[in-house]
């Protein structure tokens, strides 16, 4: 498998608090990767990194093979807005747009006119079962129809990659797990790569690999969880 | 042991012979063991006896035995008594996984049972994954999605027991050792 976005050696504090100690991370073309681990493990900043939302302090993200750190901000926004779709926990709507002028906005931000961006919008709410509610404004629908349009969003550019953080966190089991079959399906179709950041393992069930940090480092044993005594994870320390 | 009170359930809408059985029942309930011939064969002998179920006709045309049998009275206040009787839950843990982590920690020490977690948490890890594909695969029937997520709901119950587990071994060995 072609490698799409890779992380080495990442390191990340937040002031004197590290997030990230020394990360690595690959995920390949089409590949879908959950990143578990317990809370404030360093999961979501990772997700962040790779997405180049927020910079690392040290190490490398390359993306194509390309360090996107050397990147000027204007480059790696114009990357987010081409190649990233981003998905978080609550869908981040923004709530005085309606549905389709929602899901259109990435289309209109990378250049479509107003007309073709709101026709793919519409095809992309009909994709997630939402097509009856896109002159909804978000704040008249329920949890799962907001997240249905914000991953009609985060897809509508037929991004490359889909840094999905707690993508169903917020919805009831039932729901949850409808949407995110959804994304999953979808995803596979396109060949779009996922990193998935969940703390559920029925979760992190969807993805086809499993990386698990603990204390803002690889986790070996999957488990997420001290080993007292052991070497490998001997200076486990309190971490954001 | 519900076998016999599956057969039962599937005799409640009509006769039918031991073939028809055990395809019903291997439909019906995805994922679970499938019958053997010779298992349904035994344990229609047993409803029989019982008086739970009776023959109701026999068509030896076409090859093996196609005994029908046919749910009697008794065996449907049976079916009933057992469908409304609230399983009490389970009094005694009896799972090979915690048996191991007490046996590991008997027999050698914490590392021992620390490998033993990680190496289950990775198979259970493993089936979930294979259980996920199921559920969501396109055109799957609802009983394929109720089937799989019942064993799911147990996988992560006993992946959340692991991991737990794996932050109690230090204290779990010192207790079993003092």
């Amino acid at each position: 498998m072609t490698v799409l976005l890779r992380g080495d050696d990442l390191h990340r504090s937040y002031g004197p608090t590290p997030a990230l100690r020394g990360v690595d991370i690959e995920i390949g073309e089409g590949e879908i990767v959950a990143v578990t681990g317990p809370s404030g493990c360093g999961k979501s900043t990772l997700l962040h990194c790779l997405a180049g939302i927020l910079r690392v302090d040290s190490g490398q993200v390359r993306y194509r093979d390309q360090d996107i750190g050397l990147w000027s901000e204007a480059a790696r926004s114009k990357l987010r807005r081409t190649d990233f779709g981003v998905l978080f926990q609550f869908g981040q709507l923004v709530p005085e747009l309606t549905a389709v002028e929602n899901v259109a906005l990435p289309l209109l931000l990378a250049g479509s006119g107003r007309r073709e961006a709101r026709e793919v919008a519409t095809t992309w709410l009909d994709r997630f079962g939402v097509a009856d509610l896109a002159e909804q404004l978000p704040g008249a629908m329920s949890g799962g129809q907001q997240q249905r349009c914000a991953v009609a969003r985060a897809l509508v550019t037929e991004p490359r990659v889909l840094f999905a953080d707690e993508p169903t966190g917020a919805l009831d089991v039932l729901t949850g797990e409808q949407v995110l079959t959804e994304i999953i399906r979808v995803v596979r179709e396109l060949g779009t790569s996922v990193l998935l950041v969940t703390h559920e393992a029925q979760i992190a069930a969807y993805a086809d690999r499993e990386v698990t940090l603990r204390d803002g480092a690889l986790d070996p044993t999957g488990l997420g969880a001290a080993l007292p005594g052991s070497v490998v994870f001997a200076d486990g320390g309190g971490v954001a | 042991m519900s076998t016999p009170y599956v057969l039962l359930g599937l005799l409640a809408d009509g006769p039918r012979h031991g073939y028809d059985l055990k395809r019903a029942h291997d439909t019906r309930m995805p994922h679970a063991k499938p019958l053997a011939f010779g298992q349904v064969y035994a344990t229609l002998g047993r409803l029989e006896r019982d008086g739970l179920v009776e023959q109701s006709g026999s068509d030896r045309d076409s090859g093996p035995d196609r005994t029908s049998y046919a749910l009697t009275e008794a065996g449907r206040e049976k079916l009933d008594g057992w469908l409304t009787e609230i399983e009490p839950p389970a009094p005694f843990v009896t799972s090979a996984l915690f048996s191991k982590v007490v046996v590991s920690l008997l027999a050698a020490d914490a590392d021992r049972a620390r490998g033993y977690l990680v190496a289950q948490r990775a198979a259970h890890s493993a089936r979930l994954r294979e259980l996920t594909v199921v559920k969501t695969a396109p055109e799957v029937s609802v009983g394929d999605v109720v089937a799989a997520d019942f064993a799911i709901a147990h996988l992560d119950a006993d992946l959340r027991w692991l991991q737990t587990t794996l932050l109690r071994v230090a204290d779990l060995e010192r207790e079993v050792h003092s």
